[in-house]
């Protein structure tokens, strides 16, 4: 079965998506992290998608399911790396991705991660 | 120039599955259809379809002008099908000889049809040599132009992709807007924006509207899509050059900019981002 | 217009979500369409693809590369034998949700194509097509 590799560092954890994931291994992906984010207690989720051209409405619910269920156990979740097209197809999409904080890579999205949440 | 009689036309559209039967053979011994780029079908579809739209265009009073209304839908078609077969690598040749061999079939059918009158076949032999060479050359003279054309657009579009983004400093870009933002132009603008963002890893993107005479609710729309788009992609945006008039525009129409700065000019925006980057400057008295 | 090109792919199972996006990417990338376009038509492919097997019982997509006016164009169409859409005003409206999740991804769909068709009805199966043009 195969399964998306999930990097701990530290209390985060990291994610890079690389291939084209069918609904069953982002489901998959779904339910690992969520425990992993109990199991270490983890206080924020990066989620790479730099190698993603494509994000279409199931994927944006699973970044938003993610983020949600990481708020619950007080984790922020930081997606990085959003293409360029990606992002003008979101928008015209209309997906929103509430509670989602963005970051255009991974060390930023560490770097924001150091910040508390919304500072100017 | 000579007119397909009623009496061919009616013949042409009662023997039309022999004679498309028979044009087909002829492309055939030519190898036009034994060419894996098309596939057979198609072929035969668009032979079905090139009939009926002569056939309908002769019909009419204008039958001796292919330059005249009633011949649109058939000039149109040859355009198209022109076009599709030189993406696909073949030349201007190909889509005439698609046409010239139609004329054998259809000489084939006036011989049978007026092998008592000599006068009505000379006329018809000559009507249709008149027609098709006129469509064949008509077809090799768009494949020309339309050949200029896609060059044309392709300067454009590299003219339009050497827009003025410019880096103001480490992690801020700044993009000055000029002219009335009509869609195409803009959107091709704002996207190289974005590319450059990823590109240069800035964080704060000004885009300066100093320049932009006015707003209405479809550019706001289209700066405020931008604006989202870049915050997706992790950094953000400053909108400066916002005059007073303008101003007073966005908040007449009731639009909501959803928390976007904006600032009257690109010096203040400047400060702002780079107050954000933590960036500060000393005058040395 | 011209038919330049066609077929057609099943979408009956999940892995033919990720097939048809794959495809469609191919076909867009052979049209010409810039990156953002490609994108924009993979994306609503994605969305009606997956309609068609969860919403849809499984079914098929005709695709077909198209010559008009200069221009060239990428047309899909996606359609099954399923239950069909009881209220096509209500399904174009956003927000609007069946089973679970956001919406069946047609008024998405719709704003990233150029040209947007939608044929259903309870027990007569659905039928969207759509067209991408360069």
């Amino acid at each position: 079965m195969d399964r998306i590799p999930i990097l701990k560092m530290g209390d985060l954890l990291l994610v890079t998506i690389q291939v084209d994931m069918h609904d069953q291994l982002a489901l998959r992906l779904q339910d690992d992290l969520t425990e992993q984010i109990r199991a270490i207690s983890a206080r924020g989720v990066l989620i790479d998608i730099s190698g993603l051209d494509i994000v279409d409405s199931f994927i944006g619910r699973m970044i938003s399911t993610i983020a949600g269920l990481a708020s619950i156990m007080d984790a922020r979740t930081v997606l990085v790396g959003m293409q360029p097209a990606v992002a003008i197809t979101l928008v015209e999409l209309g997906l929103t991705l509430p509670g989602v904080e963005t970051a255009l890579d991974v060390d930023r999205g560490m770097r924001l991660l150091r910040t508390p949440r919304d500072t100017p | 120039m000579a007119a397909l009689q009623q009496s061919t036309l009616d013949a042409i559209r009662a023997e039309e599955a022999e004679l498309l039967a028979s044009w087909s053979a002829n492309l055939d011994a030519l190898g036009a259809t034994r060419d894996v780029r098309i596939n057979q079908q198609v072929v035969q579809q668009q032979t079905r379809q090139f009939l009926g739209l002569l056939v309908a265009a002769a019909n009419t009073a204008d039958a001796t002008d292919i330059g005249a209304a009633a011949f649109a839908d058939v000039r149109r078609f040859l355009e198209d099908l022109s076009r599709s077969r030189a993406q696909q690598g073949f030349d201007a040749q190909h889509t005439a000889s698609f046409i010239f061999s139609l004329k054998r079939p259809l000489f084939a059918l006036v011989q049978r049809l007026y092998r008592s009158d000599a006068e009505a076949l000379a006329s018809q032999v000559w009507a249709i040599t008149e027609l098709l060479d006129a469509l064949g050359l008509h077809t090799v003279r768009t494949f020309q132009k339309s050949r200029e054309d896609i060059i044309a657009r392709q300067q454009e579009e590299l003219l339009e992709l050497s827009t003025p983004v410019v880096k103001l400093w480490d992690g801020v870009l700044a993009l000055p807007m000029i002219g009335t933002l009509d869609s195409q132009r803009t959107q091709v603008v704002m996207e190289s924006l974005l590319q450059r963002i990823v590109e240069t890893g800035s964080e704060t993107a000004i885009i300066d509207i100093t320049g932009v005479p006015t707003v209405d609710t479809l550019v706001a729309q289209h700066l405020l899509k931008t604006v989202t788009a870049i915050r997706l992609m992790g950094a953000d945006a400053i909108i400066s050059g916002v005059r007073p008039q303008i101003a007073q525009t966005i908040v007449h129409l009731g639009l909501d900019l959803q928390g976007i700065v904006t600032k009257a000019n690109l010096a203040d925006a400047l400060a702002l981002a780079l107050k954000r980057q933590g960036v500060s400057f000393e005058r040395k008295s | 217009m011209i038919v330049r090109e066609s077929g057609t792919h099943d979408v009956t199972a999940e892995q033919h979500v990720v097939l048809a996006r794959q495809l469609v990417r191919r076909l867009a990338v052979q049209c010409g369409l810039r990156l953002v376009d490609q994108t924009k038509v993979v994306t609503a492919a994605s969305e009606l693809a997956r309609n068609t097997v969860i919403y849809g019982g499984g079914g098929a997509m005709d695709w077909a590369i198209l010559d008009r006016d200069g221009r060239t164009g990428l047309r899909l169409l996606f359609r099954d034998e399923g239950p069909g859409i009881p209220n096509l005003d209500l399904a174009m409206t956003d927000g609007w949700t069946s089973g679970s999740g956001l919406g069946l991804g047609l008024t998405g769909a719709r704003r990233l194509v150029d040209e947007f068709e939608l044929d259903s009805a309870p027990g007569a199966g659905t039928r969207v097509s759509i067209i991408k043009w360069t």
